[in-house]
């Protein structure tokens, strides 16, 4: 059965005190230092996308190679840039965020006990 | 018999089609009571499997609920029809999963248990923002009930040749009966196997027409667009560049990226999405069913560009808008042209079974939100005695909501499909991305705050939609001598966009803060550090069940 709460009563945890942390405001700045900019990087990348097939249609439908036009190429360009963000962050995770949030939470875990 | 033979796309064959369907509901049918047989009889197992499916296996399951028959057939018609514009939809559909990725399926995963109202709740006081956010999943889950349905009874007009309105509905019918049987005997376990089934099968089958295309043109793509040009005879060269549908005047520029907003942002506010990720037991694995369907649903919208120009080339503008369902029958002709009558009709199967995999998941992902939010922690006031009687309400509202599909898609048969989509989508972006993200990382937010963002969001969104042109007031095309808007012969429209999403997103931000800084309630510090350290270290996330 997966239906009981295995976590500990909240109250008996002193949350706050978790948070203030060094530990905790490292993962914290680690995730919010990484996620917000590239956010910000994908939208601001896509949104770029939407105004020129939008309103440079001319430049857009530049032909490069036969019939593929640079629009095209943009938009291959967008499924390009989604996987490898993914795979970026995949690694950030992998490498800079786990450890640190596994660590934490043994700590916790452990205290509770 | 004569006439069901003869099919609604020249060279269908009905009853093949509809013995592959029932071959595909038999079959998954089967596996739904087997794999029901080892579900313990909790709540946490009728709405999340118990937490106990892999990453991939999610991830698989995600694609299995995200590409919907409108996605498959939409995009892959629109393509053929308007080219470029096309392609623009199905970039919005994949880029948003960046959001989920990044911004919300950990955080989500670590936070809550069963629904949207789990994560928004956490801090705020329980009755109101459940209520919010139950109201919110919803309108979502209905508008794109809706869609599926009504969409299910065009895919009938258009394969089984029936175009008589009473034997549509008992089709209808018959889908919501099957939908309503694999949600309540396999719950969300059953479920996620009849989307991980479909999602195998509706990617394998657009994979090999795919690469039958371009084997076809010698595996150069500059040719098949050169095909799809030439064929396209006048406006076909508009086809390869941006603008042939929205690029026509500033008001549909604008309207365009509306649209793009709504599409990017609305899939990580779509509940029966953030569902999927309770149904995983951690965080990293939540994060794995991502990155799995990232992969998936990029794979499969490369595969509809290849497939649209395909049917462009291949079927040609002409045949596909004189087809019954029009840009919708893209897809099911160009199956016919490469396959034959057996193709056409497993791609046809394909199509339906993609229709009851959607269905299903919003069925579970709305009974849910209303026995877990509303039942349980408004009416009983998060009292009740035994788990069972949480479930009975689930299996009980699954069925009324079944039941009001049905009727909703038969009365909506012949509305615009795209239309309900884009509300949905407008309605997940403005109402449920901004309260989700305050939630998670605004320290400040507040039960105010979240009220205003969801009940302002949906508001708005779907006044801005009753007053635009998608439901009154489209001039009356020449051709079809009806107008493309929803009421005919009345005119009350007054805002100028189809889709809401550039006003009404920015405003659910805008009334989130406000609700925030202009209510004299504090936000409750403790739980938001329990909050914050919860989702960031996954601390207390319940052991999921081995299966």
């Amino acid at each position: 059965m997966s239906t009981t709460d295995s976590s500990p009563p909240t109250e008996v945890r002193d949350w706050e005190a978790v948070q203030a942390t060094p530990e905790f405001q490292d993962l914290r700045r680690r995730l919010r230092n990484f996620v917000f900019p590239v956010a910000g990087l994908f939208l601001g990348w896509y949104v770029l996308y939407v105004l020129l097939a939008n309103y440079a249609s001319e430049f857009m439908s530049i032909k490069v190679l036969g019939n593929v036009n640079i629009g095209l190429i943009f938009g291959l360009l967008q499924f390009v840039s989604t996987f490898a963000i993914t795979a970026w962050y995949v690694r950030f995770a992998d490498k800079r965020f786990d450890p640190l949030a596994g660590k934490l939470r043994a700590e916790l875990e452990e205290d509770h006990k | 018999m004569s006439v069901l033979a003869q099919g609604g796309v020249e060279g269908s064959n009905p009853l093949l089609n509809i013995a592959i369907f029932g071959v595909f509901v038999v079959v998954t049918l089967v596996i739904v009571v087997r794999v029901s047989r080892r579900a313990s009889s909790g709540a946490s197992d009728f709405y999340t499997a118990g937490g106990g499916f892999s990453g991939p296996q999610n991830g698989v399951a995600i694609s299995g609920d995200y590409l919907s028959a409108a996605s498959f057939l939409g995009i892959a018609g629109a393509i053929a029809l308007n080219g470029y514009d096309g392609f623009l939809y199905s970039i919005g559909f994949l880029v948003a999963w960046l959001v989920a990725l990044l911004l919300v399926a950990e955080l989500l995963r670590n936070t809550g248990r069963f629904t949207l109202g789990d994560v928004l709740a956490f801090r705020m006081k329980q009755a109101p923002v459940r209520a919010a956010a139950a109201t919110s999943t919803l309108a979502v889950s209905f508008f794109y009930l809706l869609a599926q349905m009504a969409g299910a009874g065009g895919l009938i007009a258009l394969l089984l040749n029936i175009t008589d309105g009473f034997q549509q509905s008992v089709v209808i019918a018959i889908v919501g009966a099957i939908m309503i049987a694999y949600v309540l005997i396999g719950g969300m376990r059953g479920t996620t196997w009849v989307q991980i089934i479909k999602a195998v099968l509706l990617i394998a089958g657009a994979g090999v027409m795919t690469v039958w295309v371009l084997v076809l043109y010698g595996f150069n793509f500059s040719a098949l667009l050169g095909a799809a040009v030439e064929r396209g005879g006048e406006t076909g060269a508009a086809l390869l560049n941006p603008g042939k549908q929205y690029g026509v005047s500033s008001v549909s520029q604008l309207d365009f990226l509306s649209l793009g907003l709504a599409l990017v942002l609305g899939t990580a506010g779509l509940p029966h999405i953030l569902m999927r990720f309770y149904t995983v037991p951690t965080a990293k694995e939540a994060r794995r069913s991502v990155v799995w369907a990232i992969w998936l649903i990029g794979l499969f919208y490369l595969f509809t560009l290849v497939l649209g120009y395909g049917a462009g080339a291949i079927v040609g503008p002409e045949a596909i808008r004189a087809a019954p369902g029009g840009a919708n029958s893209a897809a099911p002709l160009l199956a016919y042209e490469l396959g034959g009558t057996l193709l056409l009709g497993i791609i046809a199967a394909v199509a339906f079974a993609t229709i009851l995999a959607v269905v299903a998941g919003l069925t579970i992902t709305a009974s849910a939100s209303f026995a877990h939010d509303i039942y349980v922690n408004v009416i009983k006031k998060g009292k009740i005695d035994d788990q069972h009687e949480e479930v009975r309400v689930a299996r009980i509202t699954a069925v009324v909501i079944g039941v009001a599909a049905i009727f909703g898609g038969i009365l909506a048969s012949g509305q615009n499909i795209a239309f309900l989509v884009a509300l949905a989508f407008a309605v997940a972006a403005s109402a449920n991305l901004p309260t989700i993200l305050y939630s998670l990382f605004w320290k400040r937010f507040n039960t105010s705050g979240a009220l205003w963002s969801i009940y302002g969001g949906l508001g708005i969104t779907v006044v801005l939609i009753v007053f635009s042109p998608v439901v009154s007031g489209k001039p009356v095309s020449a051709t079809t001598g009806n107008s493309p808007s929803m009421l005919q012969g009345v005119d009350f429209s007054w805002f100028p966009l189809d889709n809401p999403g550039i006003v009404s997103i920015p405003a659910s931000f805008l009334l989130g803060y406000l609700g925030t800084v202009l209510s004299k309630n504090k936000a409750d510090t403790k739980k938001y550090a329990e909050m914050e350290v919860r989702s960031l270290t996954g601390v207390g996330v319940e052991k999921s069940v081995v299966h």
